[in-house]
């Protein structure tokens, strides 16, 4: 029995920022079903497609960048920047530098990468609210992106998606949303893989539902909610991570969640599935909206596999603060549809070119 | 000071010289202005070139020159992108002008077709900003097109008005045996040409390809006695801008052209109305209206007009591209510049055949460097 | 092509970050950086990065490529007027070519300019998009 399960920084320490970015690309589930299925649709309506000149470093810049906009902080500030990602350009030279010196972050600062599926974000988040949590620094940046790859033809093409969070972690004092408490939950378990020097991931199909998503999201939720005495209702948001529609909603409804706490931060049926983005900018959205006072729940999971739950706490800050950068529906409206062909081009899966 | 005077010319055709080698372009036009001005050795050679290094690996140029036709004469290259030809002619000029140099070879060269075509293009693109502009993914005819894109917007020109700049030099490019490009073009042909970075078109750029070209320079003074048929410079200048186009107060407005011309008609005691023929830089059709304006035959955005009006015909007010200028004749980046010295001299000297401008007494040439940093007048006087 | 590793390097503050240098002298804006500063002839060597906001003044749509930038043609490159005053040479990205105006206003976003093959370093660097600004509601 663990009973120092709970996690909870000595020093208060909440978001101070927070910002997202999303490519205007986007692929039709249906134009995935045209080409490998001969019509219907598919588990999301439509994913966004990072364009050519577009990479995991990129959107992380971006994302940062709304960040601190939001969060009002000289860079140089910041004593850590870590990026959570799957899919970073570089197998060694972590994303975390060029993202450091794009902001203007460097030199004294930690930067390293984070992998673990599309938990890789929450784990740099819960990372980040531990060094300032104990003192080591007043703001760590943590940030959560992919361009997630599908193997043609796979059902994975028709969710794997590009875009991502990052959030500035501070004082309690100084955010516009605390940390209540936090809980992760970890085990070895190969429902989703990719080895070195391949290009494409490899995943167990239904073993991804109930041994992988479901077990993990509803032990780290529950260990929470239990150690906090806190029901469903005691919520204003509620946020999953989200592969596509229907698993966030089952593990919602599970839990005791109803469809109106879930649905702003729902947002795969719009922009598919961003891995280490796609909880966490789920939390945007609903930072984006929600009002002071409002408690939220967030539940990650990362495919290997784990889940990290957190509650926050919305402060009155937040309304000072969230106008300073574009929101969440602000990228989600910006679109462009492309084809199958133009995709198979912007993610490079032609050979030979 | 004395007076400088040409006294020899000699040039290569304008081709893709697949079995000639930049060594052998020298010799050739080095050795036909010798054997035109009826000397056997000069004090110097200078060598107007840009691209030899990269493109064919061979750089000192000046002494593969002067060691391969013979000579006892000091030797080195002269490097200003395009502008490397007249830059060559410059400081011959002004060696011989000084005083301290008798005889000088200019000799421009150019071999563009040593390498694919993809290559040429990203190591002509070293005539521009490396840092701020290249690093961008801006090609030459990119940053040409960006000009061209402007001065439409601003005076409300249509691609189509610049036909005549290459439709004319491609006239009178048909009657030269050293042209590239012997054939005429029609306004149609212009307008279907494809587009290659908007607007410029295939037929508003210059093509690659290979040539040489030389003249001997004296002393004015001695020229009668040595030849029969010599050419005065009346004006050398050079006028400078900033490298980059984004650096540039006035981006339409070619500054080092406005400069060098005005020093240049000062140093002649001219101006543009005494002006019999102008050889300009028409390497994109854009350039050559910005040419014509800044050196004072046009307003700001009225160069299209004098095309459109056919004055830059040979029957025209200005005259341009009387040989074929770049468009035809060929732009051999390096050598271009004393290709139009080449010309102009024939145009003075009568010897022009079909393209002859009747009574050509005064003829300026000019010569730009990248996209208008440095750019390079001569006026020549028939004696 | 060659990487210009050491080259791309020192060139990553203008790039990422737009820095460029203000004239203590006349307080004109210099971008890019070059030390002398262009209006008085005075040292300009503080440092000072820009918004990154400006309008388009010219453009052009490149189809035939330059080497090192083949994978990306068609695409629109476009010299662009900083509120600050410099104007710069850059991409557009994030807009298609029919959709580009002169006098577009846009701002500077981070993006990938060119990689060399598969195995050189990707070089990061500004190009412009059509300004989405802060809240757009």
């Amino acid at each position: 029995m663990n009973e120092h399960r709970l996690m909870k920084p000595q020093r208060a320490v909440g978001i101070v920022g927070y910002g997202s970015y999303i490519p205007m690309y986007r692929l039709p589930g249906a134009e995935v079903a045209r080409v490998w299925s001969g019509g219907g649709g598919g588990p999301v309506r439509e994913k966004a497609v990072a364009g050519l000149d577009e990479d995991t470093v990129t959107i992380s810049i971006e994302a940062a960048r709304n960040a601190l906009a939001r969060a009002g902080i000289e860079p140089q500030a910041l004593r850590a920047i870590w990026v959570g990602s799957e899919s970073p350009p570089y197998a060694v030279k972590p994303a975390s530098t060029l993202v450091a010196e794009a902001l203007g972050a460097t030199p004294y600062l930690l930067a390293a990468d984070f992998e673990f599926a599309c938990k890789a974000g929450t784990e740099a988040l819960q990372t980040a609210l531990g060094l300032v949590g104990a003192g080591m620094g007043d703001y760590a940046l943590a940030i959560g992106a992919d361009t997630a790859q599908g193997r043609p033809g796979d059902e994975l093409e028709y969710t794997a998606a590009s875009g991502g969070s990052a959030f500035v972690v501070g004082p309690a004092e100084e955010s516009l949303a605390t940390l209540v408490a936090s809980i992760s939950y970890v085990t070895d378990t190969p429902d989703f893989w990719r080895r070195a020097y391949q290009h494409y991931p490899s995943h167990g199909g239904r073993f991804t539902g109930e041994p992988a998503y479901f077990h993990h999201t509803q032990a780290a939720a529950t260990a929470l909610m239990e150690e906090l005495d806190a029901k469903a209702e005691d919520f204003d948001h509620a946020i999953f991570h989200q592969p596509n529609v229907k698993f966030p909603m089952r593990a919602a409804k599970r839990l005791g969640f109803t469809t109106r706490q879930v649905e702003v931060g729902l947002l795969s049926n719009a922009i598919g599935n961003t891995y280490a983005g796609a909880s966490i900018t789920g939390l945007s959205a609903v930072l984006d909206v929600a009002a002071p006072g409002a408690r939220i729940l967030l539940v990650s999971f990362g495919s290997g596999a784990g889940s990290d739950a957190f509650v926050w706490e919305v402060t009155e800050e937040i309304v000072n603060r969230r106008d300073r950068a574009p929101k969440v529906a602000d990228y989600i409206r910006r679109r462009v549809e492309i084809d199958y062909a133009l995709y198979t081009r912007y993610r490079g899966k032609l050979k030979g070119v | 000071m004395r007076d400088v005077a040409i006294i020899g010319i000699g040039q290569t055709p304008v081709e893709e010289h697949w079995s000639t080698s930049i060594r052998h372009l020298m010799l050739e036009a080095g050795v036909s202005a010798l054997r035109d001005a009826n000397i056997e050795n000069v004090d110097a050679v200078y060598v107007g070139n840009m691209l030899s290094g990269e493109v064919t690996g061979q750089s000192h140029l000046g002494a593969l020159a002067v060691d391969f036709m013979g000579l006892n004469a000091e030797a080195f290259k002269v490097e200003a992108a395009c502008a490397s030809g007249a830059a060559a002619l410059r400081v011959g000029y002004l060696a011989v002008a000084s005083g301290l140099l008798d005889l000088v070879l200019a000799l421009g060269v150019e071999k563009m077709t040593d390498t694919s075509g993809r290559e040429t293009t990203a190591v002509l693109a070293a005539a521009a900003d490396a840092e701020y502009e290249v690093s961008q993914g801006i090609s030459f005819v990119a940053l040409n097109a960006l000009l061209m894109q402007r001065y439409m917007h601003e005076f409300g020109w249509k691609r189509e008005d610049f036909a005549n700049f290459a439709v004319t030099a491609h006239a009178n490019g048909a009657n030269n045996p050293n042209a590239m490009f012997q054939s005429p073009i029609t306004p149609e042909a212009y307008a279907r040409a494809p587009i290659i970075a908007s607007p410029v078109g295939l037929l508003d750029a210059s093509p690659v390809c290979d040539g040489a070209a030389a003249v001997v320079l004296a002393p004015a003074e001695y020229a009668r006695t040595l030849n029969p048929a010599p050419v005065k410079i009346r004006a050398s200048a050079v006028g400078m801008a900033p490298l980059a186009i984004h650096d540039r107060r006035d981006p339409l407005s070619l500054e080092a052209a406005k400069i060098s011309s005005r020093k240049a008609y000062k140093q002649a005691g001219v101006d543009t109305g005494d002006i019999d023929f102008f050889e300009l830089h028409d390497a994109f059709t854009i350039m050559a209206a910005l040419g014509l304006e800044a050196s004072g035959f046009a307003e700001r955005g009225k160069g299209v007009q004098l095309a459109l009006d056919g004055e830059i015909t040979l029957q025209g007010r200005v005259p341009i591209a009387t040989m074929g200028g770049l468009k035809a004749r060929g732009h051999p980046v390096g050598a271009t510049g004393l290709y139009q010295i080449v010309e102009a001299v024939l145009q003075l000297r009568g010897l022009a055949g079909a393209n002859q401008i009747p009574h050509a007494r005064l003829g300026m040439a000019q010569n730009i460097g990248g996209s208008g940093a440095t750019i390079i007048t001569h006026i020549l006087e028939a004696f | 092509m060659e990487p210009r590793v050491v080259n791309d390097w020192r060139l990553r503050n203008q790039r990422y970050r737009l820095e460029g240098e203000i004239c203590d002298h006349c307080g004109g804006l210099i971008f890019p950086p070059r030390d002398i500063c262009p209006e008085c002839k005075q040292p300009a060597k503080t440092v000072q990065p820009l918004s990154g906001r400006g309008q388009v003044y010219t453009f052009s749509t490149v189809y035939s490529a330059p080497e090192g930038f083949e994978a990306y043609a068609p695409y629109t490159v476009a010299l662009i007027r900083l509120e600050e005053g410099p104007m710069v040479t850059a991409q557009l990205t994030d807009v298609t070519p029919g959709e580009v105006e002169i006098g577009m206003p846009v701002e500077m976003v981070t993006r990938r300019l060119r990689t060399y093959g598969e195995e050189g370093p990707i070089v990061y660097g500004y190009k412009f998009r059509p300004r989405l600004g802060p809240s757009a509601d």
